[in-house]
């Protein structure tokens, strides 16, 4: 269709029964499903805790400590996250991009630190996918909380892109919104999973 | 206006015809692509049926062996479910959904056709397992550990894994688009209490299905890594529970039922005013018991599992909970008897599918709570009296209510009416059959007949009502070919439809048939429930329909011009629809490659489709 | 609109019509008085077969028929109500010419109340019977019960009487009123014993332990077969129960406590022996007493005193037996590419054994035969 036509009843485009954008329900109605996914694997970690019938156990690989320090650097990344929000939400485009790219950064930070911890466990302990039913359902849960931190980088940086070509502005200060409400609600489920797998002594 | 109107129809569909239903996001042209992918679908589903219904008409019967069949009565199941009914119900969301509420499209066309190409992908790549005869062989239910890789070597549960997850994905999108669709996007003055009662269960059938299909697709992750990994999830030996991947499945799996029959009462509901001339008795409690239904539906899943010992508290608890939900259930059944009930009822073909959904939703709901009384379902589990109950619930049910509404709204997805006497005649033979294919199966669990078996021998009991069974199932046979020769010869030279055929009640039949790309010219004010039929009422009862204005609301914008915004057709949706149904190939064929090049395809397109212009 | 309503109900006025409407309507409620008693004798209908649920012997199966009876004809109630209402509203207010618009009735409160209540008092009534039901069949008879473990596996059933060492397949014997609690579990995938004439059915599951308590009150033979799918020959994974008086249960136990007689030397069944020792037989099955020590196969100890072989789908004959030995897939099929799955593993079913010669395979089948 041409351009042309696609003008005219703005306002009757814009209306909605709530009065909120499709995109920021539509993200809160994924992440309603998206707990359910998260729910239905911690129940099943929660579910299979203690009845691996061979090592290594929990107790001989998690490094508390270790954990904690990548735990706060993904809290700190939804800091960043919303002091991204606000920069663009005010038009400071050079602020937002900053605040942005640290967001990204930190949860590469954290993807990094998962990495290493995982190759950790597999070189040192011999934690394996296949090696217990601890490994079965710690390397599924994490590594799918994972990927869900990676997609929210690509995500993250694909915005930052954007406002660089100048397709970003201020005015769609909802897309650094909603793309905020999905990276706190995989730092939500990062803390849960860390509280379930690390804290909850065996 | 006119004018305007017939500018915007050549604009919308440039292009070859073929090209331009591929790229469609217009929600009335992917609406009639689940309707017709669903009722070929049908045809498949059916055939296997009496292929099933064939080889157990006589006992020792060596037609189909155990591998066979059990490829083939896994297949009908899955079929049903997934390629028939719920296309089914996803071709009247998206054909009346935005009709009945006064939008021009969905909240996301391009997300609308995505769900569609994924629906059919995924159809496809599961169907193709026929080729190389390894079908999923393991039940719909595909209860582990006879699914890990250990028990069930072949390809075939691999295609079962990726097709379901293909499925589901492509639900879920779906699910997400009609919650937003109608959250947001109704005419102003459609409050959420004046809604048709059928977007009440489309909008309580999406948040179901959002709720319910992750847990699936955990259970079927599981299965992927058990299968291709090494993982224990449902490997006893290493600690792994089979029991596991039973409360996942059914987790997900009861809600599905009603998500298979919440739009089937929808339906219903709509059909009955219509044709008694009454508005529908007790709306709210309509909507309420529609809103407990949903919520109890999350709470009953252990009633497929009493005999799993899952231990005598739980099962207490889930029967009490499984006989809790017949009470909203019952209070819909009343509330439609009270509709009929003084009102002045038109016997044709839809309303006449509609009676009889009712008649027979209510013996599949009795024998719903004998097998709640949980020591009953020790005996009737997995026994052919459950496969009557839940025939009775969902071909006598959801299957019954979908021909109903095929019958009712066909003049306006194709401005063309069904012939009515050959659809009353296709109605008796459909209820003669049904009841003499699924009634018996009553007395075979009493005769303690056990299901899903491939043959067995004489002198059990079984012999004459399995072949009584297997005459009804070619009535119903005949039947469907009735309603495909009907729909055929319809579209080829039907009587051609008013926009207001029935009289109806709703937004839907105060547009053109079939209505314009754009559906409304101008987005209708709404004052009451059955806002329709109440502005025709205000009218003055003697106005016939069809001479209404097509366009409620007349051209206030006047010489203006009319210039509606119609989102463009786009490749991308199909794109992604196709990578990632290819990463489901791969993953079933295991060759990397094929997964990674269907990966590449869908990041690319989704990147396409993010950065689209002129949405 | 066309409509068939105005073309049968134009000829139907004033009192004529009232009066063929009363017709009709007791028409109506005869046919549906008549569907329940219809139902009753379909159940029955061509006799009772041996797995009929109706034709309950332990006190088991009899409390869950006892339990279904009433619901049922709560139900018949239900039906007849739902069903006639619902056919005399279409008939009674179908339209009619010239008819004037009803009156649009948007619902009625009261009515909404009692509909809700009465089914919920109905389901209460159900549900107390329903969970003491539960409750009784959960409950653990203690050490006066006779424990039986049974174990389902592709395709067949083993049973053992942990008590007096035991081991038999196919064929459970319990004794008559005394009440027995089968332990159930499964060595590879979920099955389900079910013997409808003696009790509710339960799955076997690998992993975990499932009970069922009955007490047989009626000597015989009852029928079973596993009721969770469980593969390629779920359909022939069959079993009976011999019902047996005290004294009769007795003496079977002690026959098959002793080890089986040695053949005599130079007869068939001495040939099979030899057959039998030096084959593949002993990797799989057990007979007490000899070197074959075997545990993947059915114990065959007393092979010639069972009725049933193969899982229960051949009865116990020389000719079946030398057709099982010679092409076991060729009458359970599907089993070979179970077979394929993992070799070394536990789940692996009966081969065939092409090479044997009919001579041989007759000296097989003589000497399990006799293994009295």
């Amino acid at each position: 269709m041409s351009q042309a036509q696609a003008t005219a009843h703005a306002e009757e485009e814009h209306h909605t029964s709530t009065g909120l954008s499709h995109n920021k329900i539509l993200m809160w109605a994924f992440l309603a499903s998206d707990c359910m996914f998260f729910g239905t694997l911690i129940m099943t970690y929660m579910i299979y805790r203690n009845r691996s019938v061979t090592g290594p156990y929990p107790r001989d690989v998690l490094n508390i400590p270790y954990t904690s320090v990548s735990a706060a650097v993904l809290l700190l990344s939804s800091l960043m996250m919303v002091l991204a929000l606000q920069a663009i939400q005010r038009g400071r485009m050079r602020e937002y991009r900053v605040w942005q790219l640290a967001t990204a950064g930190l949860g590469l930070l954290f993807l990094g630190g998962q990495f290493f911890e995982f190759t950790e466990f597999y070189r040192d302990h011999g934690l394996s996918l296949s090696s217990n039913l601890f490994g079965s359902t710690f390397f599924v849960l994490t590594g799918f909380h994972g990927t869900h931190v990676g997609i929210g980088i690509i995500w993250l940086i694909s915005l930052v892109i954007m406002s660089l070509r100048g397709t970003l502005t201020p005015a769609q200060a909802e897309k650094v919104e909603i793309a905020g409400l999905y990276w706190h609600f995989v730092d939500i489920v990062w803390i849960i999973i860390f509280t379930v797998v690390y804290l909850i002594p065996y | 206006m006119v004018q305007a109107a017939v500018t915007l129809e050549r604009e919308h569909y440039e292009g070859s015809r073929i090209w331009s239903w591929i790229t469609t996001v217009d929600h009335k042209r992917i609406g009639i692509l689940y309707l017709m992918s669903a009722l070929v679908f049908f045809l498949v589903g059916g055939l296997l049926a009496l292929l099933i219904r064939t080889q157990l008409a006589v006992p020792d019967n060596t037609l189909l062996g155990p591998d066979t069949y059990n490829q083939v009565f896994t297949t009908h199941g899955i079929i049903m479910i997934f390629l028939v009914v719920m296309p089914l119900n996803a071709a009247f969301f998206n054909y009346f959904v935005p009709l009945m509420i006064g939008a021009r499209d969905v909240a996301f066309p391009r997300m609308n056709a995505f769900s569609y190409w994924g629906f059919l992908f995924g159809s496809l790549l599961l169907l193709s397992s026929f080729i190389i005869k390894s079908a999923p062989n393991d039940g719909w239910f595909a209860y582990a550990n006879l699914t890990t890789d250990l028990y069930s070597p072949g390809r075939n549960m691999d295609f079962y894994m990726m097709g379901l997850q293909v499925l589901g994905i492509a639900s879920i999108a779906a699910a997400l688009n009609f919650f937003v669709t109608i959250v947001n996007l109704r005419a102003p003055g459609m409050r959420l209490m004046r809604m048709p009662l059928f977007v009440w269960m489309t909008l309580i059938t999406s948040v179901l299905m959002l709720l319910a299909f992750p847990s699936l697709t955990v259970g079927l992750i599981e299965l992927m890594f058990d299968r291709y990994f090494g993982t224990n999830f449902f490997n006893p030996q290493a600690g792994g529970d089979p029991v596991l991947w039973a409360h996942l499945f059914w987790i997900f799996g009861h809600p599905e039922v009603y998500i298979l029959i919440l739009p089937a009462f929808g339906i219903i509901s709509e059909i009955l005013p219509v044709f008694a001339r009454k508005p529908l008795f007790g709306y709210p409690f309509m909507v309420y018991s529609g809103l407990s239904i949903a919520f109890l539906s999350f709470g009953v899943w252990m009633h497929h599992m009493f005999t799993l010992g899952v231990g005598a508290v739980p099962n207490s608890v889930f029967a009490t909970t499984t006989m809790l939900i017949a009470i909203p259930t019952g209070v819909k059944i009343f509330n439609w008897l009270g509709t009929l009930w003084g009102g002045s009822i038109e016997i044709n073909t839809p309303l006449l599918f509609s009676v009889g959904f009712i008649a027979m939703f209510t013996i599949g709901g009795i024998s719903g709570v004998m097998h709640a009384a949980v020591p009953v379902d020790y005996w009737q589990h997995n026994s052919y009296f459950i496969v009557a109950h839940f025939h009775y619930v969902l071909f006598g049910g959801a299957i019954m209510a979908m021909m109903g509404a095929i019958y009712y709204w066909f003049p306006k997805m194709f401005g063309r009416v069904l012939n009515d006497k050959l659809g009353q005649v296709q109605f008796w033979i459909t209820l003669i059959g049904f009841n003499m294919t699924f009634f018996p199966m009553h007395f075979l669990g009493v005769d303690g007949m056990p299901r899903r078996i491939y043959t067995y021998p004489p002198g059990m009991g079984w012999d004459f009502w399995n072949f009584f069974e297997t005459i009804g199932a070619y009535i119903l046979g005949v039947s469907v070919m009735l309603l495909a020769y009907n729909i055929i010869t319809t579209l080829l030279r039907g009587e051609a439809a008013p926009a207001d055929p029935w009289d109806g009640r709703t937004l839907e039949w105060s547009i053109p048939s079939p209505p314009p790309v754009y559906n409304f010219a101008v987005v209708p004010s709404v004052h009451s429930r059955d806002a329709w039929w109440e502005e025709k009422q205000a009218h003055g009862t003697g106005a016939p329909a069809h001479a209404q204005p097509p366009v409620r609301g007349g051209a206030e914008e006047g010489s203006e011009g009319l210039s509606i915004h119609m989102p463009p057709p786009s490749y991308f949706p199909v794109l992604v629809a196709l990578g990632l149904a290819t990463v489901g190939a791969g993953m079933v064929a295991q060759i990397p490659v094929i997964v990674g090049v269907g990966m590449a395809l869908m990041v690319i397109s989704l990147y396409g489709w993010a950065f689209e212009p002129n949405h | 609109m066309p409509g068939i309503g105005a073309g049968h109900g134009g000829t139907w006025t004033g009192r004529t019509m009232t009066g063929r409407r009363r017709y009709l309507r007791r028409w109506i409620w005869a046919a549906l008085g008549v569907l329940p008693v219809a139902f009753l004798s379909g159940c029955s209908f061509l006799g009772a077969g041996p797995q009929s649920a109706d034709q309950p012997h332990a006190d088991n199966a009899r409390l869950i028929w006892n339990l279904f009876v009433p619901i049922f004809w709560l139900s018949v109630v239900v039906f007849v109500i739902v069903e006639g209402i619902l056919l005399v509203a279409v008939v009674r207010f179908r339209r009619r010419p010239g008819q004037p618009m009803p009156q649009p009735i948007h619902g009625n409160t009261k009515l909404e109340i009692a509909w809700t209540l009465l089914p919920a008092l109905i389901l209460a009534v159900i549900a107390v019977p329903t969970i003491s039901g539960i409750a009784t069949l959960a409950q653990n008879p203690g050490p006066s019960a006779m424990t039986i473990r049974v174990i389902g596996q592709q395709w067949w059933w083993a049973f053992e009487y942990p008590d007096t060492g035991v081991v038999v397949a196919d064929e459970l014997h319990v004794p008559e009123g005394q009440t027995v609690r089968l332990e159930l579990t499964s060595r590879d995938v979920i099955h389900s014993f079910w013997v409808p004439q003696l009790a509710g059915k339960q799955d076997a599951v690998p992993g975990r332990t499932n009970f069922i308590n009955f007490k047989a009150d009626t000597p015989g033979e009852y029928d079973g077969q596993c009721a969770e799918f469980c593969g390629a020959q779920h359909a022939h994974m069959l079993f009976r129960v011999f019902v047996d008086t005290p004294a009769q249960f007795q003496a079977w136990v002690q026959s098959q406590e002793k080890f089986p007689a040695t053949p005599a030397s130079g007869t068939a069944a001495a040939a099979g022996e030899q057959l039998f020792m030096s084959g593949a037989c002993i990797g799989c099955h057990t007979i007490n007493g000899t070197k074959a020590q075997g545990t993947i196969g059915p114990n065959l100890t007393h092979f010639g005193s069972r009725t049933l072989i193969a899982g229960g789908v051949l009865s116990n004959t020389p000719q079946n037996l030398e057709a099982w030995i010679h092409d076991a897939p060729g009458i359970k099929p599907g089993q070979a590419s179970a077979q394929g799955a993992s070799p070394g593993h536990n789940q692996i079913v009966m081969p065939a054994f092409p090479n044997y010669t009919p001579d041989q395979l007759s000296q097989l089948a003589a000497y399990l035969e006799s293994l009295k």
